[in-house]
C-alpha cells in the first residue's frame, strides 16, 4: 500500500469520466462524467499534497471545487435552454458546427 | 544518512487501516464510476457518481484532508449533485437515453483510447511514483488543525485568488439566473380558463392526451398507451423514443379460457353426424 | 568630308517631315470638316516639301549638314538625339520622295474623286511621306527604324483602304506580318550596334565598325540585310508585294514601286562602310539581288494581272538594284540612279494602269483589255514611253541606269561576274518579254472588253481627266530623260561622291559600247518573242489550263506562297495549336488541377468537422493519449 495506488485510482477514474463523455449522448450524464474527471484530479491533488507535506495541494482543490460548483451551475443552465428551444438534451442534436 | 532515508525517517507511514479503507472505497468508487458510464437511466447515473463521490470524500479524510471531505459530501454530492437531479427532472427522459450509438466506430475508438490512456497514464505514474513517500502534513500544520492551517493559506497567500473566486462565483450565479430566465411580460400569464378556451377553439383534440392504458404495467414516457383491443395509442409516442413492445398483462379472453363451445357442450361430433347425412 | 552644323535654309529641312506630317494631322483630327479640302491640303504639303527639298538641295554644295532637334531618348548609356543628317543620298530621295510624291498626289485628286473616303487617303499619303522622309533624313539607325515602321504602317493602312474587300484586308496582314520579319532582323541588327559600340548614330556606328570582330559586322550586315530584304519584297521575302496591289493604284505607285520598296536599298546604301568590311553579307546581298532579278522575271512573264506583272517587275528592278549595291563601290551610284529612274517610269507605269483601270471599269485582267491604244491616246503614249524606258530601249533612262548595273555586273570579273552579268541580261530580255506582252495584250489587238460583274454594263473607255493624265505627262517625261542626264549630264556618281567616295575606274572586262549592243539585242530578242508568242494570235480570253510546267510554276510565283506556307505557316499553326493544347491541359490543367485538388481535399477535411461534440473530444482524448505516450517515451527512453 502506497500513495501510487491512489493515483493510479486517480487516472483510472479519470479515463472512465473521459470514455463516459465519448460515449453518453445525454448532455447532463456527460456533465456528470466531466465532474468525475475533476473530482479524480482533487484525489490527485490532495495525495500529493499528502505526499509533499505541503497544504497547497489541497488549497488548490478548494479552489477546483468552486470553479466546478460555478461551472456545474452555467452549464446546467446552458443545457435547460438548448433543451427548451431543441426539446432535445442529446449532445448529438446540438451539431450546427460544422462544415 | 542518504537524503532518501532521512526523507524516509520522517515519512508517515501508511497504516493497515488505511490499507483496508482503500481496498474496501476503491473498488466501490470504480464500480460507482462504471456504474454512471453504463446506466441507461441518468437518475441511476447520478446515483452511482454520488456512491464514487462519497468514496472519494472518505479518501480525502483518510488523506489528512478532513476538510476537503466534508466539503466534498456536502457541497459535491449534497448540493451538486442535487442540481444534476432537478434538471434531469426538469428535462425528462428523451431519445438521449438510447443507448444505440450512431456515430459510427466511435465506442470503439472510445475504449481503445481509454484503455491506451489508462494504462499510458497509469504506468508512467506507477513509475514515477515508485519511491514516493508521504511527507505528511504534521510539519505543515504545525499543530494547529487542517481547517486552521487551510484557513491561514487561504487569507494570506491565496487571498487574491480567493476574492476574485468571489467575482467567479456571483458571474457564475447571475448567468445561470439569465440563461434559465424566460423572458414574459407580466400579466400576460394566461388563465386556465383562457387556456381552455384556445384548446378548444383552435385544436381539434381539446382532451388531454393518453394516459398509459388500461393494462399497462409501466408509466414511463418510453411506454407507449394501450387501446381497448390492445394496440398501440399513437398519441402517446414519446417524441424520438422508438414505442416499445408494449409489457402488458395477460388478457383474459373469453375463447381460451371456457374453450370452444362445442368442446364445452360436447357436441362436437360433426363428422359423424355429417357421415350420417 | 566632315559633318557641319546646318546653317541657313538647311536648318530648316526639318520642315521636310513636319509639312506632310502636320497635314496627315490636320487631316486625321479635322474628320469631316476637312473633307471638302483636304486633298488640296495634302497635295499641298508635299508640294511644298518638294520645294523645301528643292531649295535645300541646291544649297547644299558638297556637304554633310546635320540638324539637331531634340534628345529622343536618353536612357542610361543609350543616348538618342533626333537629328536630321542632309547629305548627297538623303537630297535625292528627299526630291524623289517629295517629287514623285506630289505628282502622285495630284494624280489622287483625280482617281479617288469619286472614293467618299478621300480625305483619310490623302492623310495617309501624307504620312506615308512624313516617315519615308524621316527614314532617309534621320542622322542615326534609332531615327530611321521609326520611318521605317511609319511606313510599314502607312503602306498596311494604304493596302487595306478597302478593307470591306476580304482580298486587300488579307494582303494587308500579309504584307504586315511579313515586313515584321525583315524589321525584327533590322531591330536585332540595332540591337547588336548599341550593345557592341554604343552607339547607333551613322557617324558613331561608321567610325568605330572598324574595331569590331569580323563576324560581328558580318552578322550586322545580313541582320540589316533581312530588314531591307522584309522592306523592298527581296527573296526570300518576296510574295507579300504583288499582294499588296490591293490597294488603290496611286498607292502601289507611290509605296509599292517609287519609294517605300527602295528603302531597303538606300539601307543598304547608308549602311556601305558595314558592307565595305563583310565581303560574306556582301555576296549575300549579291544572290538575293540576282535570285530575285529572276524570279520577279520569270513570275511577271505569266501573270495576267495587269497590276501584278508591274509588280513583280518591280520587285526583279528593285532585285537589279540590290544586285548593285552588293557589288561594292562601283554599284551604288549605279543602283541609286536605277533607283531613280525606276522610280519615275514605273510610278508612271502605275499611274497608266491606273488610268486604263479607270477606263476599264476596275478590271485588272489584260485578257479583257486589248485595243485600248485608239481610246486612250495619252495613257498609250506616256504608258509606251515608261515601257520602252523599263525594258531598256537604247537612250531612255532604263537603258542607262540597268546598262552601268549590267557593265558593274561583268567588270566584277572571274565566274561570278559572268554569272552575275549572264543572269542581268537574261533579266533585261525576260523584262522585255513580259512588258511587250502587257503592252500587246492591254493597248493592240482586238478588244475583249467583257462587263466587270454580271449586271454591269460593258465599259466604253474614255480617257482620264487631266488631273490625272498630267502627272502621267510629267512623269513620262523623266523616264525618258532621267537616265540620260543622272548618268550622262550630270553624274550622279559625282555627286554622291562624298557619300559613297571616289569610284575608281573599273578595268572594263567588256567594253561598255559592246555591252550596249548586246543588251539591246537581248532586249530585242525578248521583245520579239512577245510578238511571236502573243502578238501575232488572237488572246485567249480565258487563260489556257494545259500550259508547261514552267509557265504554271510561274502563274504560282515560282511556288513562293506555298513555300512559304508549308515551311512556315504551316509549323506554325502546329506549333500555336500545340502551345494552345500545352496551355489548356498542361498550365490550365496543372492550375485548375492544383485548384481542385486544394478543393476536394479541404471538402474531404471538412467532413471531420461533423459538429458532433463526441466527435471532437474523440479527437482530443487522442490528442492526450499521444501526448502521454510522447512523454512516457521521453522519461523511459
Amino acid at each position: 500500500m502506497s500513495l501510487t495506488h491512489y493515483l493510479v485510482l486517480a487516472a483510472i477514474l479519470f479515463t472512465i469520466g473521459a470514455v463516459g463523455v465519448l460515449v453518453r449522448r445525454n448532455a447532463i450524464v456527460v456533465f456528470m462524467c466531466v465532474e468525475l474527471m475533476l473530482n479524480s484530479v482533487n484525489l490527485t491533488l490532495v495525495t500529493f499534497a499528502r505526499a509533499t507535506g505541503t497544504i497547497d495541494g489541497q488549497i488548490m482543490a478548494f479552489f477546483v471545487m468552486v470553479v466546478a460548483a460555478a461551472e456545474v451551475v452555467v452549464g446546467l443552465a446552458i443545457i435547460m435552454s438548448i433543451y427548451r428551444t431543441r426539446r432535445s438534451a442529446s449532445v448529438d442534436d446540438a451539431n450546427l458546427l460544422k462544415y | 544518512m542518504t537524503p532518501l532515508a532521512a526523507a524516509a525517517d520522517t515519512s508517515v507511514s501508511l497504516g493497515t487501516g488505511e490499507a483496508v479503507v482503500f481496498w474496501v472505497l476503491a473498488p466501490v468508487a470504480l464500480a460507482g464510476a462504471l456504474g454512471m458510464v453504463f446506466s441507461r437511466n441518468a437518475v441511476h447515473s447520478a446515483l452511482w457518481l454520488v456512491t464514487t463521490m462519497l468514496s472519494l470524500g472518505v479518501f480525502y479524510v483518510v488523506q489528512e484532508a478532513p476538510f476537503l471531505g466534508a466539503v466534498q459530501i456536502i457541497v459535491y454530492t449534497g448540493a451538486i449533485m442535487i442540481l444534476f437531479l432537478f434538471v434531469l427532472m426538469l428535462v425528462g427522459r428523451d431519445s438521449s437515453d438510447s443507448v444505440v450509438e450512431t456515430l459510427r466506430g466511435q465506442r470503439v475508438a472510445a475504449i481503445v483510447l481509454g484503455v491506451g490512456f489508462a494504462g499510458l497514464v497509469g504506468a508512467g505514474i506507477a513509475r514515477a511514483t515508485r519511491d514516493l513517500s508521504a511527507e505528511g502534513l504534521g510539519d505543515a500544520q504545525g499543530g494547529s488543525g487542517n481547517i486552521t492551517t487551510i484557513a491561514e493559506a487561504l487569507f494570506t497567500r491565496y487571498l487574491l485568488a480567493f476574492e476574485v473566486t468571489s467575482a467567479l462565483l456571483i458571474t457564475a450565479a447571475v448567468g445561470a439566473m439569465v440563461l434559465a430566465h424566460i423572458e414574459r411580460e407580466p400579466g400576460t400569464k394566461r388563465t386556465q380558463k383562457e387556456l381552455s378556451r384556445a384548446r378548444f377553439l383552435t385544436t381539434d383534440r381539446p382532451q388531454t392526451l393518453p394516459g398509459p392504458g388500461v393494462f399497462a404495467r409501466a408509466n414511463s414516457v418510453a411506454t407507449p398507451a394501450l387501446l381497448p383491443d390492445g394496440g398501440l395509442a399513437e398519441d402517446s409516442f414519446a417524441t424520438g423514443i422508438e414505442p416499445r413492445e408494449v409489457d402488458q398483462m395477460p388478457r383474459p379472453t373469453g375463447r381460451e379460457q371456457l374453450g370452444n363451445p362445442d368442446n364445452a357442450l360436447g357436441t362436437q361430433d360433426g363428422a359423424a353426424g355429417g357421415d350420417a347425412r | 568630308m566632315d559633318t557641319v552644323p546646318a546653317d541657313g535654309l538647311l536648318s530648316a529641312s526639318w520642315l521636310l517631315i513636319a509639312l506632310p506630317l502636320a497635314g496627315a494631322a490636320v487631316l486625321l483630327l479635322g474628320g469631316r470638316r476637312t473633307d471638302r479640302w483636304g486633298h488640296l491640303l495634302g497635295t499641298a504639303t508635299v508640294a511644298a516639301a518638294f520645294v523645301v527639298a528643292l531649295a535645300c538641295t541646291l544649297q547644299l554644295d558638297e556637304r554633310q549638314v546635320a540638324v539637331d532637334l531634340f534628345t529622343f531618348i536618353d536612357s542610361g548609356s543609350l543616348d538618342v538625339r533626333a537629328g536630321l543628317l542632309f547629305d548627297p543620298l538623303s537630297a535625292v530621295f528627299a526630291l524623289l520622295i517629295t517629287g514623285v510624291g506630289a505628282l502622285i498626289h495630284v494624280y489622287s485628286i483625280g482617281y479617288m474623286a469619286h472614293d467618299p473616303r478621300r480625305r483619310r487617303f490623302f492623310a495617309y499619303l501624307n504620312l506615308f511621306v512624313a516617315a519615308m522622309l524621316l527614314l532617309v533624313l534621320g542622322d542615326n539607325y534609332v531615327a530611321l527604324y521609326v520611318g521605317w515602321e511609319g511606313v510599314g504602317l502607312a503602306s498596311y493602312l494604304l493596302i487595306a483602304f478597302w478593307h470591306e474587300r476580304p482580298a486587300a484586308a488579307t494582303a494587308a496582314k500579309k504584307a504586315f506580318i511579313m515586313n515584321r520579319v525583315g524589321d525584327v532582323g533590322l531591330a536585332l541588327a540595332i540591337f547588336v550596334m548599341f550593345a557592341q559600340l554604343g552607339t547607333v548614330t551613322y557617324e558613331g556606328v561608321f567610325g568605330s565598325v572598324g574595331l569590331l570582330a569580323g563576324g560581328t559586322v558580318t552578322a550586322i550586315g545580313l541582320l540589316l540585310l533581312l530588314g531591307a530584304c522584309g522592306k523592298s519584297g527581296q527573296f526570300p521575302l518576296q510574295a507579300w508585294l504583288p499582294d499588296a496591289m490591293e490597294g488603290p493604284t496611286p498607292v502601289s505607285a507611290l509605296i509599292h514601286a517609287a519609294t517605300m520598296v527602295t528603302a531597303g536599298v538606300y539601307l543598304i546604301a547608308r549602311s556601305a562602310p558595314i558592307y565595305d568590311l563583310t565581303e560574306t553579307a556582301r555576296t549575300v546581298v549579291l544572290c538575293v539581288g540576282a535570285v530575285t532579278l529572276m524570279i520577279g522575271a520569270i513570275a511577271g512573264c505569266a501573270y495576267d494581272d495587269i497590276k501584278k506583272v508591274l509588280a513583280y517587275s518591280t520587285v526583279s528592278q528593285i532585285g537589279y538594284m540590290f544586285l548593285a549595291v552588293g557589288l561594292g563601290p562601283v554599284g551604288y551610284a549605279a543602283a541609286i540612279a536605277h533607283l531613280l529612274t525606276h522610280g519615275f517610269f514605273k510610278a508612271g507605269l502605275f499611274l497608266g494602269a491606273g488610268s486604263v483601270m479607270h477606263a476599264m471599269d476596275d478590271q485588272v485582267d489584260m485578257r479583257r483589255f486589248g485595243g485600248l491604244a485608239k481610246k486612250l491616246p495619252v495613257t498609250f503614249v506616256t504608258f509606251g514611253l515608261g515601257y520602252l524606258a523599263l525594258i531598256g530601249f537604247p537612250f531612255l533612262s532604263g537603258y542607262w541606269t540597268k546598262d552601268a548595273i549590267i557593265e558593274a555586273a561583268l567588270d566584277r570579273g572571274g565566274v561570278s561576274g559572268w554569272v552575275l552579268g549572264g543572269v542581268a541580261v537574261l533579266g533585261a530580255g525576260l523584262t522585255a518579254f513580259y512588258m511587250t506582252r502587257l503592252m500587246l495584250m492591254t493597248f493592240f489587238g482586238k478588244a475583249r472588253w467583257a462587263p466587270s460583274a454580271p449586271g454591269r454594263p460593258t465599259p466604253h473607255p474614255h480617257e482620264s481627266p487631266s488631273v490625272m493624265t498630267a502627272p502621267m505627262v510629267l512623269l513620262s517625261i523623266g523616264s525618258v530623260a532621267a537616265g540620260f542626264l543622272l548618268v550622262q549630264a550630270f553624274p550622279l556618281v559625282e555627286w554622291l561622291a562624298p557619300v559613297f567616295g571616289e569610284p575608281e575606274e573599273a578595268e572594263h572586262v567588256v567594253a561598255p559600247a559592246l555591252v550596249g549592243i548586246a543588251v539591246t539585242a537581248v532586249m530585242a530578242l525578248g521583245v520579239l518573242a512577245a510578238w511571236l508568242f502573243v502578238g501575232r494570235r488572237e488572246v485567249p480570253v480565258v487563260a489556257p489550263e494545259r500550259v508547261s510546267v514552267v509557265t504554271r510554276a510561274a502563274r504560282k510565283a515560282l511556288y513562293a506562297d506555298a513555300i512559304n506556307e508549308s515551311l512556315f505557316m504551316r509549323p506554325g499553326q502546329w506549333l500555336t495549336r500545340a502551345l494552345v493544347w500545352v496551355d489548356n491541359r498542361g498550365v490550365d490543367g496543372a492550375v485548375n488541377g492544383m485548384a481542385a485538388a486544394l478543393g476536394g481535399s479541404s471538402a474531404r477535411l471538412g467532413r471531420a468537422q461533423t459538429g458532433f461534440v463526441r466527435t471532437y473530444a474523440l479527437g482530443m482524448l487522442g490528442g492526450a493519449v499521444l501526448v502521454a505516450g510522447a512523454l512516457l517515451a521521453v522519461t523511459a527512453g
